[in-house]
């Protein structure tokens, strides 16, 4: 287990690192670099650009910047955002809760309605129900979360009135009735594909599980059919989805991003796109490595959870 | 077995079995006449239609769909929806088309080379694939998109350097189960050289994986396109997408909802055909059911 742990984290190192030099060249291969936000300031004199770039440490070579910004990073120091002067990583904070809270919500569902339709379609298999499942999987892996989510809007907001169009509280209210209210709509819209995902997933590892040994043992010892699929079946078939989850977790970020963009969630994707907009470059460094670091603890955890449920699995 | 069988016969290929099994794809076959309606109306229906998409007409704003010889309607410049989808089907299909053949290219000669050589530079190369394909690659896309300038072309070099990963890693599968087999032992005792073997006795023993994942990831790369158009980071105005025509729809959607119904069905449309096209190959070319 710590020599699988090691190998792992020294992976996750790699990949921090690279996606921190291309973060870094990107952002300064932007017209105007870091100084962007000032390109076009008309109170700006060229005096006072040079002054803060020397400032800013803006004039060094590159490579002397990035060892710089690393060696910042890691002492948790991750510079001060350019919009409002506040540190980076209380930026970040400010906006955890808020995707944290959209990206479970809609995790949480996608996981039971998945682990649902596999169920159901593995145990009634090629029935109209599992050709409408694998029909409609496909349907949803080919929706823009997007377009879902402005249909959502017309739907249920518009024509319907029933769920709010966005924000994740009504001003003046703030209960956690107002909070889940908002939050049905974006969640669902998020979990949509990964129901697809999670049904595929699901149905495949039900079938694998059903034609298992000790599903014939069980069932030859007069356990219960329903005993057997709740507890033989599903609970194996439920291991490998611990390492879907922690697959998944990018692909759940990345729909979060557009999800907070369509229904105004104040979470870390509109920070992106709006610090984006901004050129407010050390939030959108900032972001990049959190997202990594994000996906790779995800991972991570998936893995450790897996070992430490499953006996058959020893990490090597 | 996941391979193709490529036969030397001069045998007929839509008689081959091959054929018979993607022809016998309800699902896919409806894939293949969806998109090739859709790719037929971009290419011939701004011709057709009686307005040119960058026509202005401040009197028909907003005209809903069937008003007069606006099909589709009009947008909030009074521009004819028609002629505008079919003008940025165009450039989406072509962004999703060229993403694909650069992302192949790439993916396949990665993965090839990792898979035959084996050793240090395959643990280099895909350990990278790996660290690649557990990042969300959205952020760095869009962070890519700012920085550079968002012409098409540009556009198509960014969706492609985020979505090789997966090529890569399906042909380095590939390419290692193959590079045992007896063919490639015969032609390195035949002498013939490395490049060779990886090029031209290899890789076509590995083109059904490849020729799936070329149609699963023209799905990707429009929907990509779609993603980051819709942020306002992709393909810029005038030009359309059927990202960026949904970019502005969401402020009209109580008063003009088909703009943001109809560009949205067409990606969806797109998308599905080749996922669905995609299927039925998978299932055709008999290879292995690992994805979803």
């Amino acid at each position: 287990m710590p020599a699988f742990l090691l190998k792992r984290l020294m992976q996750s190192l790699v990949l921090l690192v690279i996606v921190s030099i291309i973060g870094f060249v990107v952002l300064n291969l932007i017209p105007g670099g870091p100084m962007a936000q000032y390109a076009l300031d008309p109170g700006m004199t060229e005096a006072d650009k040079a002054r803060l770039a020397e400032q800013l440490g803006l004039n060094r070579p590159l490579l002397v910047q990035y060892f710089d910004w690393a060696w910042r990073l890691v002492q948790g120091d991750w510079g001060t955002s350019f919009r409002d002067g506040n540190p980076v990583l209380t930026v970040i904070g400010r906006h955890l809760f808020a995707t944290f809270l959209l990206m479970g919500s809609s995790t949480v569902i996608a996981i039971g309605v998945g682990t649902w339709i596999g169920i159901r379609g593995a145990t009634h298999r090629y029935s109209i129900f599992d050709y409408a499942a694998t029909v409609g999987a496909m349907a949803a892996l080919s929706i823009p979360t997007f377009w879902f989510g402005l249909i959502g809007i017309y739907v249920f907001s518009l024509k319907l009135g029933w769920l709010p169009a966005g924000n994740m509280y009504s001003i003046g209210d703030g209960s956690v009735l107002d909070y889940m209210h908002h939050l049905i709509m974006p969640s669902v819209v998020l979990a949509l594909v990964h129901i697809a995902i999670w049904s595929r997933y699901m149905r495949t590892a039900t079938l694998d599980a059903i034609s298992q040994e000790f599903v014939k043992t069980a069932r030859a010892k007069g356990v219960s059919e329903r005993r057997v699929l709740m507890k033989h079946v599903v609970g194996n078939a439920l291991l490998p989805m611990i390492t879907l989850a922690g697959v998944q977790l990018p692909s759940i970020l990345t729909g979060a991003l557009v999800t907070e963009t369509v229904f105004t969630w104040p979470g870390m994707g509109r920070l992106f796109l709006d610090s984006l907009g901004y050129a407010d470059y050390p939030v959108v460094m900032g972001l990049l490595m959190f997202s990594a670091m994000l996906t790779i603890a995800g991972n991570l955890i998936a893995d450790i959870v897996v070992a430490l449920v499953d006996p058959r699995i020893r990490l090597a | 077995m996941t391979t193709l069988t490529v036969s030397q016969a001069p045998s007929r290929w839509w008689k081959s079995r091959v054929m018979r099994r993607f022809l016998s794809h309800r699902l896919a076959l409806l894939g293949l006449l969806m998109i090739s309606l859709l790719a037929l109306a971009c290419v011939i229906g701004p011709y057709l239609l009686p307005y040119d998409s960058l026509h202005i007409d401040l009197r028909a704003r907003f005209a809903p769909p069937l008003t007069g010889d606006h099909y589709l309607g009009t947008d909030p410049l009074g521009r004819d929806l028609a002629a505008r989808l079919f003008m940025a089907g165009r450039i989406s299909l072509l962004v999703g088309f060229f993403a694909m053949v650069l992302s192949i290219c790439v993916g396949t000669l990665i993965g090839v080379i990792a898979g035959y050589r084996g050793g240090w530079i395959s643990v280099v190369l895909m350990r990278t694939v790996d660290g690649f394909l557990s990042y969300p690659t959205i952020f760095l896309l869009l962070a890519l998109a700012a920085a550079l300038k968002p012409s098409p072309v540009m556009i198509t070099v960014i969706i492609a350097v985020t979505s090789w990963m997966e090529v890569a890693r399906i042909v380095e599968a590939e390419v290692r189960s193959l590079k045992e087999r007896e063919f490639v032992l015969a032609g390195r005792m035949l002498g013939l050289g490395r490049s060779h073997i990886m090029f031209r006795e290899i890789l076509p023993n590995a083109m059904g994986p490849i020729i799936v994942a070329a149609t699963l990831t023209v799905a990707r790369a429009i929907l990509l396109e779609a993603y980051i158009s819709f942020l306002g980071f992709g393909i810029q105005p005038p030009l359309p997408s059927w990202g960026n025509m949904l970019n502005g729809a969401q402020q009209y959607l109580a008063t003009a909802p088909w703009l943001a119904i109809i560009p949205g069905a067409a990606i969806t449309i797109a998308v599905s055909s080749f996922n669905f096209i995609g299927d039925g190959l998978r299932d055709a070319l008999d290879v292995r059911n690992d994805n979803i």
